[in-house]
């Protein structure tokens, strides 16, 4: 009887292993539109409804987190403002949720005007999902195919340039961040436009992106801004990212001179703190 | 081994299903000490803790798949390492039966651990090329706290939400035994004759 519960366990454990083998080598081998990756798309379609609703039902958990962070940081202050913070709490937690979201947007259209990106048709999202895992810097947002987004359209946010759209379902898209190690992004940098692409520095880090490919010669210094390009590097298409979006500014130069040298950035947007997103779909200001 | 009755299946996939989308739609949007928690390996944990290595690997593997069909990742990577999670976590009831309070906390930490390294482990051999930072390994052990903090109440919530369709507690069929004089030492191996 024992060996036969023995026999069972290790039975299924060898199936599921082999399963997940399977599953993983067929997946990695086929294409973006396999059939494994077309049975992901469908599911991840089917769900983003329910993420979005959860994400929304669990906004005020969320805000309710964020609170407690504040409250510590000003603990002094909160101990005089106790017995007041009790009877506003509700109320408190409500507005301040609206005032973020509102200087977020407010701030977004401000970076709509100043760059001129009205004529590149922004859409607003919401972030309704963010990767659990450090090795995958992706979000979802709530604006998809049925918003006009396409697969390539460059991401913003009320800061900087964010990432671009990776995957699109109807109600949903996919957004991989510029941290995310499989990114790369043409950019220009420093007063005199020195070109070069900007991709992270190491898996995982969210505040620090390299530029790399840019000329020995280039002088560059700690607090230079970093712009996307507008064209790609190799044949000066233009690039699915408009020229003169911000990325992040200089943050110290390695081996400075050489041929080895490697330029930091730390990019200007928050990538932890991400609530609203504008996905520019027509980049090329036409009819993209 | 606890059988897989249907009451059991359903209740499981209820957790999983619930788990992985408060994980994706609130948890990891929670930033905390600058690292989000991770509730799979912690579910996964409970549930191997409660039912055993075959339920523990089965969920494991669910909700693995779950998560990398949900977020987009490659699919068979999560469920091959919760698999392993969930499944060393039940051959940890079924071969020492631990008693303590602090079990799941011990377990839970070690099962994160795992979680993270065996990940970290599959995405090299996938060909990620990108040098590891300290900030991913502050953030690894950031999660690493995070999570042992969470264990014991997941555990609670986990053991709660199934103790209707499990057939016995351990701990109680120990107590009940004891009480009754079955596994009593004054009981066993004193021949009075």
């Amino acid at each position: 009887m024992y060996d036969k519960t023995v026999r069972r366990r290790r039975a299924v454990l060898l199936l599921l292993v082999a399963c997940s083998l399977i599953l993983l080598t067929a997946y990695f081998g086929e294409s973006g539109g396999g059939a494994l990756h077309g049975v992901q798309r469908g599911t991840s379609a089917v769900l983003s409804p329910v993420q979005e609703g959860a994400s929304r039902a669990l906004k005020p958990v969320r805000d309710l987190f964020g609170w407690f962070g504040d409250t510590l940081a000003a603990k002094g202050q909160v101990k005089e403002l106790r017995a007041e913070r009790d009877r506003l709490r509700t109320e408190a937690l409500r507005r301040e949720a609206l005032e973020r979201d509102n200087k977020r947007l407010s701030d977004m259209l401000e970076l709509n005007g100043a760059l001129g990106l009205e004529a590149m048709a922004p859409r607003t999202g919401r972030v309704i999902f963010q990767s659990p895992t450090v090795w995958y810097a992706t979000i979802r947002v709530d604006k998809g195919s049925d918003d006009g987004v396409r697969v390539g359209h460059p991401v913003i946010n009320e800061e900087a340039l964010i990432g671009r759209v990776t995957q699109v379902f109807g109600g949903s898209a996919q957004v991989t961040l510029i941290t995310d190690t499989t990114m790369k992004v043409p950019a220009r940098a420093g007063p005199r436009g020195i070109f070069g692409v900007v991709e992270p520095a190491s898996a995982g880090n969210p505040n620090d992106l390299i530029m790399r490919f840019a000329p020995p010669g280039a002088r560059l210094s700690p607090g230079d801004r970093v712009l996307t390009r507008g064209t790609e590097p190799e044949d000066r298409r233009r690039s699915l990212y408009p020229p003169g979006l911000p990325i992040g500014r200089i943050t110290h130069i390695v081996n400075e001179g050489t041929d080895t040298q490697e330029i930091h950035l730390r990019p200007f947007a928050n990538m932890r703190s991400l609530d609203f997103v504008q996905i520019l779909t027509r980049p090329r200001g036409g009819g993209e | 081994m606890i059988a897989l009755t249907p009451q059991l299946l359903a209740r499981l996939a209820a957790l999983g299903i619930g788990g992985v989308i408060v994980q994706t739609a609130a948890v990891s949007q929670l930033p905390i000490a600058g690292a989000n928690a991770d509730l799979s390996p912690l579910l996964v944990m409970a549930v191997g803790l409660l039912c055993g290595s075959l339920a523990g690997a089965c969920f494991g593997f669910g909700v693995g798949l779950f998560v990398d069909v949900v977020s987009l990742q490659t699919l068979g990577v999560s469920s091959l390492v919760l698999l392993g999670v969930g499944y060393g976590a039940g051959r940890i009831r079924e071969a020492r039966d631990p008693e303590g309070s602090l079990v799941p906390l011990a377990v839970g930490a070690l099962a994160t651990f795992a979680f993270a390294v065996g990940f970290a482990v599959m995405q090299f051999l996938l060909g990620v090329d990108a040098p590891v930072s300290w900030a991913l390994v502050r953030q690894t052990l950031a999660t690493l706290i995070v999570n042992t903090l969470l264990a014991i109440p997941l555990y609670a919530l986990v053991r709660r939400s199934l103790q209707a369709t499990l057939p016995e507690d351990p701990r109680r069929r120990r107590r009940r035994a004891y009480t009754t004089g079955g596994l009593s030492p004054l009981s066993r191996g004193v021949d009075l004759r």
